[in-house]
């Protein structure tokens, strides 16, 4: 395991290679804040000067054009393309995350892709669709802290061959007041420094659990799709949801569903089959990690 | 390890050498065709003859990816096609154009090939006539400034790009193949008539193997566009091997290019197709265009920016002079589209225009 200064020299120089689930993430930039935040969130994971071969190769570099003299700006590149609008400056970190999300999202059809958190327990995973502001990122970082494991706060990844969930275990998006709340809820959170002004507001990326990172090889089988909705003073009630309704939800906010066709349809329907489907609602979050403690597994799960 | 200057057009020559390339060596070829859409394309050489399996776990995931990507798309292109049949139902003839078209005639170059546009072609009389049937079936002009609705209507060959509103499926409308202001204006007519109607479809159509194959030429070499190069190239390849073996192919390919006035990129498409992908041609064509090379010692000049032009557009394969050649062959190709009085200003324009920030946020 490389130290972070090492880690940092590589960030800085020709690169550190990354492995984050499937993915080998070949990763530079000079900037000074993003290397510190980076290595910050990606301590301890498989990390090397060199590797044959990477899935992304990516860099955040300060932009050039007139507009550097007004204000600084951050790019992403991917493989020296620039498929984004640049942000400014300060907003390198979360760019980072972003942009890697909108590569996978853009690129890795291998797996249907749906915009949902997703954590497991004992081999089987739970599902969170939703939209943003429903505060799924909040209770994933809750529920990782509360013995389930990370698999991604924004992606899921089903193996289009197989149905599993493939782990990202990457850092996790905290937003606003939910970065506090986090903070109250996980004594010793690693935290990035919060960026201010982002189109989600303040944001606050939050260390994956070590234990997430080492198993982050480790598929999980979906049994539980939970679609989670904050609201102020709710009391926390989980109610039935209709299979219909839960395939819709998962296909309007896949990434890559219409890429997949008529496999894409049989491969969500068969993991809704075998789901146990909820609505969730709640205000506290110790009620909600309650909720699904008692999630039991459903017997087409387990058969699966 | 082998040259990454020629390991695209190897791969795609030679797909059989793919799997046993060393890791970083695929590293390379992933990401250099993943920049010129050859992708997909490589995929399927790599399935068809039953080696996709064989390549190492992790190049393989983006082959898979880019193939099950290139599925999706051409099942969009055949809905679309049917889309514009509906819509341009008062047009008896229709032609489609480069990737639509081979998609559509089921062209061994439409293979894993992924393309943003559709081109159709219908006559210039009816242009306008075109562009409203359209508009009355979903699709829209964006928002395309003065300068650049005079800059497509007076001096291009088509009309400013329709974008359907809840598609955003993009319909490029030509009524010719270069732009009206070329060196080599090309009869619109002699297209038409030569024009092939795909047997599924009442009114749509496909250029004639010859045009087709001249149109992809003259599209590379006198476009100034040179980053899908390699694409162009591997289409080019693919149309000269599947029209090829149809008999009087070649001799009519050469006097379609005497007529059009296409010998250059007859030449290039040639020159470049077999130089780099071992394109099989007869003797007889190849003679014929010898003699062409003997009589235009300025080619000497051309065909060594163009070898630099055609080079995969990812730093592992370019050299110090590549962004040189890149820009003289963009010049040049506005060069070719339009006469200097004309050129000079646009380019100035462009040019200006490209280096001011954005404005602040552009309404959608």
């Amino acid at each position: 395991m490389p130290t972070r200064a090492e880690f940092a020299s590589w960030l800085a120089g020709a690169g550190a290679f990354i492995r984050t689930g499937p993915f080998i993430i070949h990763a530079r930039t000079p900037i000074a804040h993003a290397i510190e935040g980076i290595t910050t969130l990606y301590d301890g994971y498989p990390v090397t000067p060199a590797e044959p071969f990477a899935d992304f190769h990516v860099a955040l570099a300060a932009s050039g054009g007139l507009r550097r003299f007004v204000r600084r700006q951050v790019d992403f590149e991917f493989d020296g393309e620039k498929p984004y609008r640049p942000l400014p400056l300060d907003q390198a970190l979360p760019m980072f995350e972003w942009g890697l999300n909108a590569v996978i999202g853009g690129t890795a059809h291998q797996f249907l892709i749906v915009h949902a958190a997703v954590v497991a327990r004992d081999g089987f995973a739970a599902i969170l669709p939703a939209q943003s502001g429903s505060g799924k990122s909040t209770l994933c970082a809750a529920l990782v802290n509360r013995g389930w494991r990370l698999l991604s706060d924004e992606l899921t990844l089903f193996s289009v061959e197989t149905g599993a969930i493939h782990p990202l275990a990457r850092p996790m998006n905290l937003k606003n007041e939910s970065i506090e709340v986090i903070r109250n809820f996980v004594p010793g959170a690693v935290l990035s420094r919060p960026t201010h002004d982002t189109v989600k507001g303040t944001v606050a990326l939050l260390k994956a659990p070590a234990e997430s990172v080492a198993r982050a090889q480790e598929t999980a089988r979906p049994a539980w799709i939970v679609s989670p909705l904050w609201q102020r003073g709710a009391l926390c009630e989980l109610t039935p949801k209709s299979r219909a309704d839960t395939m819709i939800e998962l296909g309007q906010n896949a990434f890559n569903y219409s890429v997949h066709g008529r496999r894409g349809f049989h491969l969500l329907a068969d993991a809704v089959e075998r789901c146990a489907c909820f609505d969730l609602r709640y205000s506290v979050l110790d009620e909600a990690v309650t909720a699904f403690a008692a999630l039991e597994i459903p017997a087409a799960a387990r058969a699966a | 390890m082998s040259d990454p200057r020629t390991l695209l057009v190897e791969a795609l020559r030679k797909p059989a050498s793919i799997p046993t390339m060393p890791l970083a060596t695929l590293d390379t070829l992933v990401r250099q065709a993943r920049r010129t859409n050859l992708l997909a394309k490589l995929a399927y050489r790599l399935d068809d003859q039953g080696l996709l399996d064989k390549v190492p776990a992790q190049p393989r995931a983006h082959f898979i990816a880019a193939q099950i990507y290139a599925d999706k798309h051409r099942r969009d292109v055949h809905f679309e096609i049917r889309c514009l049949e509906r819509a341009l139902a008062a047009f008896p003839k229709v032609v489609l154009l480069k990737g639509a078209a081979y998609a559509a005639a089921d062209l061994l170059a439409a293979r894993g090939r992924v393309f943003s546009d559709i081109d159709i072609m219908v006559p210039k009389a009816r242009i306008e006539e075109a562009e409203i049937s359209l508009r009355n079936h979903g699709w829209t002009a964006g928002a395309v400034n003065d300068y650049d609705q005079r800059y497509y209507r007076t001096w291009m060959h088509q009309i400013p790009p329709l974008s359907h509103f809840r598609r955003e499926t993009v319909i490029d409308v030509h009524h010719t193949i270069v732009p009206e202001t070329a060196r080599t204006p090309v009869g619109a007519d002699t297209l038409f008539d030569a024009a092939i109607k795909l047997p599924n479809s009442p009114n749509m159509h496909v250029l004639a193997p010859a045009d087709m194959v001249l149109h992809s030429a003259v599209h590379l070499f006198d476009g100034g566009e040179f980053d899908i190069g390699p694409r162009d190239l591997s289409d080019m390849h693919d149309l000269f091997t599947h029209f090829g073996a149809q008999t009087g192919f070649w001799d009519a390919l050469w006097r379609r290019a005497q007529k059009t006035g296409l010998t250059r990129s007859l030449f290039l498409a040639v020159h470049f197709t077999r130089g780099l992908l071992g394109t099989e041609m007869p003797s007889s064509l190849l003679a014929e265009l010898e003699g062409y090379r003997r009589a235009h010692p300025a080619l000497a000049i051309l065909m060594p920016l163009m070898a630099r032009g055609v080079q995969p557009p990812h730093r592992s394969a370019e050299g110090g002079m590549t962004g040189l050649a890149r820009w003289l062959l963009y010049v040049r190709g506005h060069y070719q589209r339009m006469p200097l009085r004309l050129l000079v200003p646009h380019l100035v324009r462009k040019a200006i225009m490209a280096r001011l920030p954005e404005p602040a946020e552009e309404k959608a």
